[in-house]
């Protein structure tokens, strides 16, 4: 309740500031106006949004799938721990900005070049924060599986990856967090639909408010994804949920 | 009851059990008599644990001689399976689906004996230390290997408990090959056949005692009390560790 009357608080005071200083619409729009356009142009508004809320999701599903895997494959494989981990880490030394253009040099201008952003994105916060889970199993469930002459892979699937779920779980929140920013730059790089090929668009025209309008709908559909991922992550680890309530 | 036919001593012999340059024991002779359970008791740090993972095959470079059920301080139940499933872990880390749901009814009986028959689909969150504790102990029993394990495996519950599930474990154990580690001189006298305490630095093993009558012992005894008495004395003669 309380962030609740910050954010009016700040509302308010933003649109005071608007009608004081009498700061052109097309710097910045008051909220009022944001709020106009909301209504006026919803359609157009709801059609860029699906557009990049599918970006959005299929992108955090390819990252997760594809950063879950390798995070097993390294913990199953010292080969390829030695030979690919180091470059995974290196890999995020290149800054996802800068590889924006290539994708959309390759990929093209459609979807498929926003979803590797946002994949990519992903990718390594996953890759990361389940690797770090899958490492650090209690070493007394190791122990007992070992006592037990239990097979190798039966000890990675049902002792050490349960029990990095938790781990698993967190890295799907940071992605779901991260998503948008992934959707966003590929859309801002080179694109024909989306919440922010729209905000390029409008703001090129002096269109301010419908701006601003898309980035009010961007931060609601990053906090949907991100509340939708918490959700699942929670059932996820189900023991871990009812420790905590 | 789960009866083993004629299971095996168990002997050590010139043993060394060494972390780098940390001698733990050098030429340890040891024999564990078949069917009956032995108190290891010692100081904090003098090894006891070591050499309880050594004989479980647990440390480094080593092989253990025959297959081991192994119970821990902690239960190491785990969390998102629920009783029945814990109690059948090892059938589910071997890969076997025959012999798991052969050992099924089996798995549900020793629940059933430790008191949990009511709690078969819970997880181990929604129980107490005690419950978990046997529940672990039904785990260790479901292995149904002749030798068994134990490193201070009550250690963690309060007195009464404590008492209870000793009293359950020597009843359950009858027949098996027993080591229990434990800092715990009553505990030691109550279920062990027979104890040896570890001293020194690296330890040795003192003479076995062999406290008369069957076990689990009635705590109250004087004759126990007056062993307990003995032991802790020479418990206390023994140099503690220096970490």
């Amino acid at each position: 309740m309380r962030p609740l009357i910050t954010a009016i608080g700040l509302l308010l005071a933003w649109e005071a500031l608007a009608w004081a200083t009498g700061v052109p619409v097309y710097i910045l729009p008051p909220p009022s106006r944001v709020a106009v356009v909301l209504v006026e142009r919803f359609d157009l508004l709801m059609e860029q949004g699906v557009w990049t809320a599918a970006e959005m999701m299929l992108g955090l599903a390819l990252g997760l799938i594809l950063g879950a895997t390798l995070a097993v494959v390294f913990a199953a494989s010292a080969g390829w721990r030695r030979w690919a981990l180091p470059l995974v880490i290196v890999s995020q030394a290149i800054p996802v900005i800068a590889i924006a253009p290539l994708l959309v040099l390759w990929l093209g201008y459609g979807m498929a070049s926003k979803v590797a952003m946002a994949a990519l994105v992903i990718f390594f916060p996953v890759v990361s924060t389940l690797y770090d889970g899958l490492r650090r199993t209690d070493p007394g469930w190791l122990d007992l599986a070992q006592t037990m002459d239990a097979r190798p892979h039966a000890v990675l699937l049902q002792i050490r990856l349960p029990a990095a779920l938790p781990a698993f779980a967190s890295g799907a929140r940071i992605a779901a967090a991260v998503a948008p920013i992934g959707a966003v730059i590929g859309e801002w790089v080179g694109a024909s639909a989306g919440l922010g090929y729209l905000m390029t668009q409008s703001l090129a025209r002096g269109q301010t408010p419908l701006a601003f309008a898309a980035l009010f709908l961007l931060c609601l559909l990053g906090l949907a994804l991100y509340h939708a991922t918490d959700r699942v992550a929670r059932r996820l680890v189900p023991w871990q949920s009812s420790q905590g309530e | 009851m789960t009866f083993v036919v004629a299971s095996p001593s168990l002997s050590v012999r010139g043993a060394r059990i060494a972390f780098g340059d940390r001698v733990v024991t050098a030429d340890l002779t040891l024999e564990f008599p078949g069917g009956r359970t032995t108190c290891l008791l010692g100081r904090s740090g003098v090894g006891k644990t070591s050499l309880l993972r050594w004989l479980a095959g647990l440390l480094p470079g080593t092989e253990r001689a025959q297959p081991i059920a192994y119970m821990a301080q902690r239960d190491l139940l785990l969390p998102w399976l629920d009783l029945l499933d814990n109690v059948l872990l090892g059938y589910r880390l071997r890969g076997d689906a025959l012999a798991r749901r052969a050992a099924e009814p089996r798995a549900r009986r020793l629940l059933a004996e430790v008191g949990l028959g009511q709690r078969l689909g819970d997880r181990p969150e929604m129980l107490s230390a005690g419950m978990r504790q046997r529940a672990a102990l039904a785990r260790t029993l479901c292995e149904d290997r002749p030798v068994v394990l134990m490193d201070e495996p009550f250690a963690h519950l309060d007195a009464v408990t404590r008492l209870e599930l000793q009293d359950l474990a020597a009843r359950l154990l009858d027949g098996r090959t027993v080591i229990l580690v434990t800092h715990d001189p009553l505990e030691a006298l109550r279920i062990g056949h027979q104890l040896r305490v570890l001293s020194g630095a690296p330890f040795s093993v003192g003479p076995a005692i062999e406290p008369p009558g069957p076990v689990p012992r009635d705590p109250a005894d004087p004759a126990l009390l007056g062993l307990q008495g003995r032991l802790i004395a020479e418990l206390r003669s023994t140099p503690g560790s220096t970490p």
